[in-house]
């Protein structure tokens, strides 16, 4: 019963699945590209610093206010391991 | 640009109506806005380009007097006037219905826009009816029409369906797309059971154009074969409301809260007797 008082509206849970739902609808990257987004990214910061390529995360998300059509934007999460000292690079 | 755009204006405006899902109203509110517009005064010539699925004739209940179609045009078989049907009800409304015998494929978008040149000569304003679809049903309405009215009905296919066409739209270099949200109920909207007109705005982020609420006139009106634009039903002032926006006026929205559950009482008793 109590259960039943806190279920969302059928509503919010619509908007919440086109939420994700068009997230992934207008960004139209297929997985295999993303992987390979994944790799060429960590390539390049691997010129620059040790990075964790086991535990690192990338994603597309729609971030913007609501009156404007959101641009989808490239998010990198790449845990750093060491920074290596400027003097290996130059 | 907004130059461009009045200059637009004064010539001829031609207004694809599409949505990506089918069944939403695309055919049912291209009869109304251009039976509107054809009320107001205005030259209005209705293209349907749903090829091989024709509908529009049957709700302008013209489906009787076609003898060319917009495939004989193309081909050259018939010249543009003869294949426009003058709806007698409404000077000024002409309809240049679509083969039901043939596929999308006769049509190239190349030949769509030669056709939109020509009638732009005489008429204030063009309105493509679009097959649902992304296909070439899609690109052969979109390719001459320089504003798009999408329609959509508060649900999460249907939604999701126009997000995808807008996209499509934006790439194809549209500037002016507005939005019709179809069949909203407010008893389910304030249960909390359907997305309100606010919420799918804020979703697709397009110019809300009109709200036309769920109206069983709608259905009379389709058997009957007379768009039901500027009558005293919800839907009928809803779309004569589009209608004054698409020509560029002001006007509030209608409140539906009052509106819905009055008229249709009160029209349901009418049709009772």
């Amino acid at each position: 019963m109590r259960n039943f008082f806190r279920r969302k509206s059928s509503c919010q849970i619509a908007k919440d699945r086109l939420k994700i739902l068009l997230i992934s609808d207008r960004v139209n990257c297929s997985p295999e590209m993303m992987e390979l987004i994944k790799t060429d990214i960590a390539k390049v910061i691997s010129k620059y610093m040790k990075i964790d390529t086991e535990n690192m995360e990338i994603q597309i998300n729609t971030k913007g206010s609501k009156s404007e059509r959101a641009k989808p934007t490239l998010y990198a999460n790449i845990p750093i391991v060491d920074m290596l000292s400027s003097k290996d690079n130059i | 640009m907004e130059n461009q755009f009045s200059q637009e204006r004064k010539g001829s405006e031609v207004i694809v109506v599409t949505s990506g899902k089918g069944g939403v109203g695309k055919t049912t509110t291209s009869a109304n806005v251009g039976t509107g517009l054809a009320k107001a005064g205005k030259k209005v010539c209705l293209i349907d380009t749903d090829i091989g699925l024709r509908n529009l004739d049957v709700v302008m209940g013209l489906e009787n007097r076609i003898v060319y179609n917009l495939v004989d045009v193309v081909e050259g078989s018939c010249r543009v006037k003869q294949a426009l049907i003058r709806d007698k009800r409404h000077p000024g409304l002409y309809l240049m219905p679509s083969a039901q015998t043939r596929d999308k494929s006769a049509v190239t978008p190349g030949q769509m826009v030669k056709v939109i040149e020509t009638l732009k000569e005489q008429f204030d304003y063009i309105i493509l009816d679009c097959p649902a679809g992304i296909e070439q049903g899609f690109q052969n309405a979109i390719a001459g029409a320089d504003r798009a009215l999408v329609v959509t009905t508060p649900e999460v296919s249907a939604i999701r369906d126009a997000d995808r066409i807008i996209g499509l739209l934006e790439a194809n270099g549209f500037k002016q797309m507005d939005l019709i949200i179809n069949r909203l109920r407010m008893d389910m909207v304030k249960r909390g059971d359907m997305m309100s007109a606010q919420d799918v705005v804020d979703i697709l982020a397009v110019p809300l154009i009109g709200i036309i609420p769920d109206d069983e006139n709608v259905v009379i009106s389709t058997n009957q074969g007379e768009p039901l634009v500027g009558g005293a039903s919800p839907a009928g002032q809803a779309y004569a409301n589009v209608v004054q926006r698409v020509e560029g006026r002001e006007v509030p929205f209608l409140n539906f809260e009052k509106g819905i559950s009055f008229w249709t009482r009160v029209s349901g008793i009418f049709h009772k007797i």
